[in-house]
């Protein structure tokens, strides 16, 4: 028998319970190197689930996907160029409000995700209660609320990514709004964008990385071959926010 | 130009809490603050002074956050002291 096998990516901040719901979902099949050329821990492992093999990396926590540091580059070059089949974003419930930057950074570079709301008993204890429901509306994605120290939440967690990669689950990310000039710089790049990328990579996101002068990403497309980018480049460049 | 009329978030003293007003500085410094959650409108309360008074520990939207002060002075707002002196 053949079977596919489905890669997921754990992304969060520091400290949310990544590795404690990886190592909950993977047991002992797993194992930890560095990622190539980076001195970042790079921690993969396996399980299976309904016949399903997985594939899943515990991404170093960051508290932004904007390339200040090689943890963080390391998380968004995974996430752009590996197209994991789904994307979870471990948020810390009891601390929503800073969590949900990156949530919603995850949310524009793909719609392959799955919200997990963990530390849930923690939330409890302080008397913090979560609307998982309207989140869950608001963000346009699934969102599942754990414990993974308790071991609690982690069937709803599997069967959600099951549905997701049998394509049962249609998300509709939230769009963010940018200001006025902002949004007609992304709609003057888009065309061109998309042109160079088609449907490869998020073009709404590198539109807004060109335009906040990501040359961080800027080097590692150019390493996945996509030389026609320097054009798009030097156009954004020339119309470059000072500061989005 | 620098704003006068606030403070520094590098002058407030353990203890003391902090509204953020502003941010005086661009570039990748200013996307790493607000991404860490310094952003305009928000409290922050000053936790410690490492030994040798930097960097400094901050409480911020609930999380322990250490800032130098070459990135702490870049952060403009008002002092609130519980105690009235
Ligand atoms: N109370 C409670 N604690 C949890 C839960 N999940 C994880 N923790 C604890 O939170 C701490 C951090 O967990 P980790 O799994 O190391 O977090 P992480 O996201 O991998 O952290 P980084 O790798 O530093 O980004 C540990 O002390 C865990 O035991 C949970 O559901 N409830
Ligand atoms: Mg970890």
């Amino acid at each position: 028998m053949t079977t596919n096998e489905y890669t997921i990516a754990l992304a969060g901040n520091p400290n949310t319970g990544k590795s404690t719901l990886f190592n909950l979902l993977t047991g002992l099949r797993q194992h930890t190197g560095n990622w190539p050329g980076k001195t970042v821990v790079h921690a993969e492992g396996f399980f299976t689930y309904k016949d399903k093999q997985y594939k899943i990396i515990d991404l170093p926590g960051t508290y932004s996907l904007y390339s200040n540091s090689a943890d963080e580059e390391v998380a968004r070059d995974f996430i752009i160029f590996e197209k994991p089949d789904v994307t979870i974003v471990v948020l810390d419930a009891t601390a929503l409000e800073r969590n949900l930057n990156l949530a919603l950074q995850v949310l524009e570079m793909t719609n392959r995700v799955i919200v997990c709301v963990n530390l849930m008993d923690e939330a409890k204890k302080k008397g913090i209660r979560i609307d998982i429901a309207k989140l869950a509306k608001k963000l346009g994605v699934p969102v599942v609320p754990i414990s993974a120290r308790n071991e609690e939440g982690i069937d709803e967690l599997l069967d959600t990514i099951d549905l997701m990669i049998r394509g049962a689950i249609q998300t509709k990310p939230i769009v963010i709004p940018y200001s006025r000039s902002i949004e007609e710089k992304i709609a003057k790049l888009l065309p061109l964008v998309k042109e160079i990328v088609g449907d490869k990579y998020p073009a709404r996101w590198i539109a807004l990385r060109l335009l906040d002068g990501d040359t961080s990403l800027l080097d590692a497309l150019k390493q996945e071959n996509h030389h026609s980018f320097k054009e798009v480049a030097r156009y954004a460049s020339n119309r470059s926010a000072k500061s989005v | 130009m620098a704003p006068t009329k606030f403070d520094r978030l590098s002058e407030a003293e353990p203890g003391e809490r902090f509204r953020i007003e502003k941010l005086d500085i661009e570039g990748t410094m200013k996307r790493r603050l607000l991404d860490l959650g310094f952003v305009p409108g928000c409290e922050v309360t000053v936790l410690q002074k490492s030994p040798l008074g930097d960097p400094t520990a901050y409480k911020v939207s609930n999380t322990t956050i250490a800032l130098r002060i070459e990135e702490s002075s870049n952060i403009y707002g008002e002092r609130i002291r519980d105690d009235n002196e």
